[in-house]
């Protein structure tokens, strides 16, 4: 038996349910050269903002006990650079693109969602409304469901590209939130975006990011998000992408059981570029042996008893 | 750039806490310039979590060198490695030292582990190399390299008699006098050698101190020089803007834009 892998969120095919998580993936190029991107689910983009942004000053990495705490502050070259230098790219494989976009104020978000509204071989845009590394912007959006809402509708307005939400855990009821976008009429939810965090050199007794604080990723967060994806599950009829230290086939399953219709995989591409083509692999063979032929049959299938 | 799994041929301690591995590893071997690093699983597990970078010390056909410090937990780890084991490695990766072809003299300067990419680079600039010699000679004349290897205390000083045997001129400057100069190695080069003599081009790799004078002596003598960077990496093939540094120009990637960069390159008060 070969297990059938697509998956459609809303409006959005996938051919198998993994993706690369936003940020941690650039635009593609690098991870070209260790792995076939026609293998991949899909490949979710570093955020694109309107004009350039330079990002926050070094260091901008910390490692803490099974996670990554990182500052970049959404560093990348702005949309025009995006659309003559990277996407041409990407445009070349056969897996899902999805552009993720991000603004200082609501304007920005709708003229990017414009701008790539026109261009072809775009699958969905990711609304990143939980980067925790910006002042301005970002995470501002994320913690408030009014705003979100409001973000979430006049996006949809501007453009009939799907729309995928990212939401952040730094709020206390991510439920919430999710139910907001779905209002809004966003047709899909990522979760997890990395949680607030700080670490501190005792020697220097600096803080180890340039930043002070930046946001918390890897296997440590994995049980919150987990967490999260179950919670909001329950109370939204929209597909969930999980995302949040995703290792191994395992613990994608986890995200899937608790609800999550795809995987989205950051900071493991770090430790190891294999990792997404061993994490679809992994979900195969747990369905073969499983006798389960329908990959989405699998999705909230959580044993309560 | 390879993705290989590479099996421990041996894993020695040289001194005090300095060890050198070698593994094999073909591929990498075989595209490897000096300056590039391996990036390197050194647990299956996750603690620490993220890949380690080595600057490549050395290749010999298929095997590959790498010299370093233990420092912290990532380089503990890799020091308990036994002959069979196997090690997950990313390389060769970043960009390395570039050399002008007609070159009469080179100072290669090495504060304590920073000597690891140095070797590399004089066995390519002498020539003592399979891959180089296979091709038209380089100019008739033998440049002349200086190897500067400074440390703190004699024990510290690594790969002196290994620059001998290449034919590279070396000297010593170690903090308490025990060998050499008594004091910095960048102070031994601004007293004993730039006044005298300008060489064209500097290479070096050690502590940010040591580099940031290096970068102050070639703005005095306008010097080319050019330093190899450390900074903590995460995915360490330019993806994920983790190791920037600042430049006039904006951030740069110490993994893709460097490790190696040249001095005015890099704005060092923001360093």
């Amino acid at each position: 038996m070969n297990p059938n892998l697509k998956i459609k969120l809303g409006r959005i095919s996938l051919k198998n349910p993994v993706l690369a998580a936003s940020g941690t993936f650039g635009y593609g190029e690098d991870y070209s050269r260790f792995i076939d991107l026609n293998q991949l689910g899909g490949i979710i983009t570093k955020t694109v903002t309107l004009e350039p942004k330079e990002g926050n000053r070094p260091p901008r990495l910390a490692e803490t006990p099974s996670g990554l705490l990182n500052s970049i502050g959404l560093e990348n070259p702005g949309l025009k650079v995006f659309l003559r230098e990277k996407l041409p790219f990407l445009q070349q494989f056969n897996t899902a693109l999805v552009v993720n976009i991000a603004g200082e104020k609501e304007e920005e978000y709708l003229r990017l969602a414009e701008r790539l509204d026109r261009v072809k071989g775009i699958d969905a845009l990711e609304i990143n409304i939980s980067c925790p590394n910006v002042k301005t912007g970002g995470l501002i959006f994320g913690t408030k469901p009014r705003l979100v809402f409001s973000l979430v509708k006049r996006i949809r307005e501007v453009t009939d590209i799907p729309l995928i939400t990212k939401l952040t855990p730094n709020v206390t009821d991510i439920a919430e939130i999710a139910q907001a976008a779905e209002e809004a009429g966003t047709e899909a939810l990522s979760l997890i975006n990395t949680l607030v965090g700080m670490a501190i050199d005792v020697e220097t007794r600096k803080p180890k990011l340039g930043n002070v604080t930046g946001g918390l990723s890897g296997p440590a967060i994995r049980p919150i998000a987990i967490r999260m994806v179950r919670q909001t599950f329950q109370k939204v009829n929209l597909p969930l992408i999980g995302v949040g230290g995703i290792m191994t086939a395992e613990d994608a399953l986890e995200f899937i059981l608790a609800g999550a219709s795809a995987v989205a995989i950051g900071t493991a591409n770090f430790i190891d570029p294999k990792t997404m083509i061993k994490v679809r692999d992994g979900i195969r063979e747990y369905l073969r042996q499983n006798n389960i032929g329908e990959f989405k049959d699998l999705i909230g299938w959580l044993n309560l008893d | 750039m390879y993705q290989v799994i590479a099996e421990v041929l041996s894993n020695k301690n040289i001194t005090l806490n300095y060890f050198k591995i070698t593994l094999n590893a073909p591929e990498i071997c075989q595209d490897a310039q000096p300056g590039q690093f391996v990036h390197v699983k050194v647990t299956a597990g996750y603690a620490p979590l993220l890949r380690r970078p080595f600057s490549i010390h050395d290749t010999r056909d298929e095997n590959l060198e790498i010299l370093y410090q233990v420092v912290g937990e990532g380089t503990a780890f890799l020091s308990q490695k036994e002959k069979g084991e196997k090690l997950d490695l990313l390389g060769p990766l970043g960009q390395g030292f570039e050399s002008k072809e007609n070159f009469r003299k080179v100072i290669l300067v090495a504060g304590g582990i920073g000597v690891a990419p140095l070797y590399f680079l004089a066995k390519r600039l002498l020539n003592h190399d399979s891959k180089i010699s296979d091709q038209a000679p380089l100019k008739s004349c033998h440049p002349k390299i200086i190897v500067l290897l400074g440390a703190g205390i004699r024990k510290q000083i690594l790969c002196a008699q290994d620059f001998k045997n290449l034919g590279a001129t070396v000297k010593i400057a170690t903090e308490d006098g025990s060998w050499g100069y008594k004091g910095l190695v960048s102070d031994f080069l601004a007293e004993t050698l730039l006044p005298y003599s300008k060489p064209d081009l500097v290479f070096a790799c050690g502590p940010l101190p040591m580099l940031k004078k290096i970068a102050q002596l070639s703005r005095k003598y306008r010097l080319s020089s050019q330093v190899s960077l450390e900074q903590r990496m995460g995915c360490g093939i330019g993806a994920c803007l983790g190791c920037v540094v600042t430049s006039p120009e904006g951030y740069l990637r110490v993994c893709k834009d460097g490790p190696v960069f040249r001095v005015n390159q890099i704005l060092w008060e923001r360093l």
